[in-house]
């Protein structure tokens, strides 16, 4: 599997991050910057990764199922992400998440049939000071109202 | 290692400095009950289940992964230890279904025993349960989520006992599950040992699921019939129908290791061909069923009549060491031949003909889980001895063994191996030489050789060891369940048992080629699988087998035979260990061999002594060297004994024929597996290396 230049060099700098022999806990950021590009986490990326890494495809996929922000399916080009955890329920994220759920008519991980947006309820990603966070791709919006959310959604366009 | 002094419960004890307090205490009758802590597997410590209080700790201990120091005083069931087990259960159970009734494993579940012990009745979760449906992986494999405790095990067994890999731990939380390795289904070894080892019933077996209560079945100890590593298994049996098999009492050589095979193959003695009664070629040329009597008067009155040097006889891989012993006896005495063989696999013959003089060079099982290096030549092991790959993982596992392979493909152990060579089968013995620098290194070593290393090339892999200036020991790979049996029984032209000196006869492929042959004796075995012809066209020809095989089809008599779980006897592995046969069920019409052998010799008036397997295995102890010191009360507990056989003088050459692996891999044993359902569905792709 080929991937671009600058994700090479990207990859080739994650691994020497780490001490020698450890060189797996590049495993995680190798995902995340990889879905970026390839889109989603596929089969054939995670077996790349497993054989770079010296893991097998088996240990690629049980972290791939551990962590929500990584998706075997590709996500709309913009990913909405509302926090429904402890903080950010009490001050009205569940309700955000109902509210967008209606507004795009998408429930958790759906995507739009345009592609353009999909919905994710997810758990606490360390904005709880500023709660309810709602996250688009990877611009955070801190606490978000109900007409901001619907703001925030109406300015998803191409 | 230096002892420390430990008390646990009041009791003081003593142990090795650093042992795990799991162990300790197991040692000394005391269980810490566990889920995740599995003996001989990685640590994980991931259920809480056996915590316990520690004097001067701050807070409880998983005993599990706690190593014991002098002084160190413990208390396994104090009340603190009580309610935190009782708390860890109450949470394993918030999720779970306790669909105990309808669960495959109730009765035998660690989870309910636990349950049980600790009382707990109540629990303070009253939310709706997280359910999950159930999910088939693989016709043998089935996984029910919310059963699971996340205990790892099945991970475990599977990475590091099979060496496959297939299993995972994915998601999170009430979430969290076992997952497969392709996506929704399972491609493995399909070997079951997630199964087994899972405390709970959460992975379930295809071919046991919701079919009996564990109390239901009787429990008949055995030897699994499809290879030679000659795995013990524990057969279950309701109402004379075997319904699982395995070995979770962890006696025999094996503990608790099966394959596929003995797992779940022994489901062709249920197959709708078996032969249930005797076949006789009627005037049309047709076979057609007859009676017992009939069929062995007939078969008697034939054979006398037919007796003498131009009668051949092809004896089994698979039948029990008894049974061939008697059916050499009677071919070299009553029926006057010396034309007997069998379909050879390994070049046993050399190996012990290069050994002569020498002893103790035969490895035994357990050397490839002690030998600190051990090289394979010419063997896809994982594939086709299931049950030494596995022993050869484990001892890299617990004692880094160093592990050598020479093999023309890759193979599952150059996983674990310090070098790999890749050479053509012919060339074994050239990839071997190249090791010769590192194994010289070695302080002892264990060489386990396939068929392609035979005839002189054993000698010369004999001469290459002793060069080494190391103690070595070798193993000379064979296929079937008694292959070895067979070979230490004497059904050899030319080599009585033990492999002693007998007059010279035909070999199997002589016996097929020459038109003179008057009469073809051919008790469990298939000489004319592949299309192959009998030279010998007017041959009376008798068959004993379970199936009507491409043999028996050409047979004038046929007679239904038992297999081995329907017998009493003994077998003998490829390592020369010898254990008992014990009979499981039985199937209507069909008899052991050892039986028809028995009658045939009444209908033509020949005493062979008592007919029955103790009788005929006194006799093999009392007669056969290298059996005749045998420690008959580990075989008649269920252990295996290694026999010494010599070389009785007979030199290698002197014995005719063809030794030709079958390369059976873990989905295929041929004549048998043909007949099992189960192994069929499975077949996903034979050979294939999981890795
Ligand atoms: S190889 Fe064996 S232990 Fe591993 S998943 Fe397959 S059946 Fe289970
Ligand atoms: S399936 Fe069984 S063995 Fe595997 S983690 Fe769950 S409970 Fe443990
Ligand atoms: S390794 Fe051989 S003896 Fe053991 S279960 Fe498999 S086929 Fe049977
Ligand atoms: S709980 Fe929502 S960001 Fe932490
Ligand atoms: S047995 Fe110790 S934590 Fe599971």
């Amino acid at each position: 599997m080929t991937f671009s230049p600058e994700l090479e060099a990207k990859f080739a700098d994650l691994i020497t991050h780490y001490p020698e022999g450890r060189q797996r806990a590049a495993l995680i950021p190798m995902l995340m910057f990889g879905q970026e590009e390839v889109g989603s986490i596929t089969n054939e990326f995670m077996a790349e990764v497993a054989r770079r890494l010296g893991l097998t495809p088996m240990q690629v996929d049980e972290v791939v199922g551990y962590y929500s922000m990584l998706h075997k399916k590709p996500m709309g080009k913009y990913h909405v992400q509302v926090c429904t955890n402890v903080a950010c329920m009490l001050r009205g994220g569940a309700e955000l998440y109902d509210q967008a759920c209606h507004k795009l008519g998408l429930g958790h991980k759906e995507v739009s049939a345009d592609g353009l947006v999909s919905l994710e309820e997810v758990e606490c990603m360390g904005a709880c000071s500023w709660a309810p966070a709602v996250q688009v791709n990877f611009d955070f919006h801190h606490e978000v109202t109900a007409d901001q959310l619907d703001t925030i959604l109406e300015g998803l366009k191409k | 290692m230096a002892l420390v002094n430990v008390t646990i419960n009041g009791v003081p004890v003593q142990a090795e400095n650093g042992a795990l307090l799991i162990e300790v205490a197991r040692q000394n009758g005391i269980e810490i009950p566990a889920f995740c802590y599995y003996e001989g597997m990685s640590l994980q410590a991931a259920c809480r289940m056996c915590l316990v209080e520690v004097e001067k700790a701050p807070k409880l201990m998983a005993g599990c992964t706690l190593p014991v120091a002098e002084g160190m005083v413990v208390r396994t069931e104090s009340e603190p230890v009580v309610k935190a087990r009782k708390t860890t259960l109450e949470f394993l159970l918030s999720n779970h279904p306790l669909d105990c009734p309808v669960c495959d494993k109730g009765g035998e579940c660690e989870l309910q025993d636990m349950t049980f012990k600790y009382g707990v009745g109540e629990s303070r979760f009253t939310e709706v349960k997280q359910h999950v449906p159930e999910k088939q992986w693989s016709p043998v494999v089935f996984y029910d989520a919310p059963r699971c405790i996340l205990c790892y095990r099945c991970v475990r067994v599977c990475n590091e006992g099979m060496g496959v890999g297939a299993l995972g731990i994915s998601y999170r939380g009430v979430n969290a599950e076992i997952i497969p390795s392709h996506g929704d289904h399972l491609e493995c070894d399909e070997c079951g040992s997630c199964i087994d080892i899972c405390p709970v019933g959460s992975l379930t077996s295809g071919i046991y699921r919701y079919k009996t209560r564990p109390w239901e079945m009787e429990h008949v100890g055995t030897v699994c019939t499809h290879c030679s590593n000659g795995c013990k298994t524990t057969l279950g049996v309701r109402n004379n129908e075997i319904i699982r098999g395995n070995n979770r009492d962890k006696s025999g050589i094996n503990g608790e290791f099966l394959c596929v095979k003995g797992r779940y193959a022994f489901d062709f003695t249920q197959h709708p061909e078996r032969l249930q009664t005797p076949l006789v070629r009627n005037e049309a040329g047709e076979l057609e069923p007859a009676s017992w009597s009939r069929a062995l008067k007939l078969v008697a009155e034939k054979f006398k009549a037919l007796a003498g040097p131009d009668f051949g006889v092809i004896g089994s891989t698979r039948t029990t060491n008894e049974e061939n012993y008697l059916l050499q006896k009677f071919a070299r005495t009553a029926l006057g031949t010396h034309s007997i063989d069998h379909h050879r696999t390994g070049d046993v013959v050399t190996l012990i003909d290069a050994l002569s003089g020498k002893t103790g060079q035969l490895a035994a099982l357990e050397d490839l889980y002690t030998s600190k290096a051990v090289l394979v030549v010419a063997s896809d092991l994982a594939q086709q001895h299931p049950l030494l790959a596995g022993k050869i993982r484990a001892n890299f596992r617990h004692h880094k063994a160093a592990v050598y392979t020479v093999t023309p493909g890759p193979v599952r152990e150059d996983k674990i191996a310090r070098r790999s060579i890749r050479i053509a089968e012919a060339d074994s013995l050239a990839g071997v030489e190249q090791l010769r620098e590192a194994l010289a290194k070695e302080a002892e070593l264990v060489i386990v050789f396939g068929d392609a290393v035979q005839g002189d090339k054993v000698r010369q892999l004999v001469g290459f060891g002793e060069s080494l200036g190391i103690p070595v020991k070798y193993i000379a790979l064979v296929d079937y369940a008694n292959s070895r049996g067979a070979l230490d029984m004497g059904l050899l032209p030319g080599l009585a048992p033990g492999y002693h000196a007998a007059a010279p006869g035909r070999s199997l492929q002589q016996m097929l080629d020459d038109s003179s042959l008057a009469a073809l004796w051919v008790v469990g075995a298939n000489p004319l699988k592949g299309g192959r012809k009998l030279a010998a066209s007017g041959a009376f020809v008798v068959v004993q087998d379970l199936f009507l095989t491409e043999t028996a089809q050409c047979a004038d008599v046929v007679l239904p035979a038992a297999s081995a779980y329907e017998k009493n006897g003994t077998v003998t592995n490829v390592c020369g260990q010898v254990q008992r046969l014990k009979k499981g069920v039985e199937t209507v019409g069909a008899k052991t061999d050892l039986a028809i052998i028995g009658l045939l010799a009444r209908g033509m008036g020949v005493n062979l002594g008592k007919v029955d397997a103790d009788a005929v295995f006194a006799e093999i102890a009392a007669t056969v060297p290298g059996y005749n010191q045998l420690p008959m009360p580990v075989i008649l507990t269920g252990g295996a004994a290694q026999t010494h056989p010599v070389n009785g003088g007979v030199p290698a050459s002197l014995v005719p024929g063809l030794i030709a692996s079958a390369r059976d891999t873990l989905f295929t044993t041929g004549s048998l597996t043909r007949y099992s359902k189960i192994l069929n569905e499975v077949l996903e792709k034979p050979g294939a290396l999981y890795r």
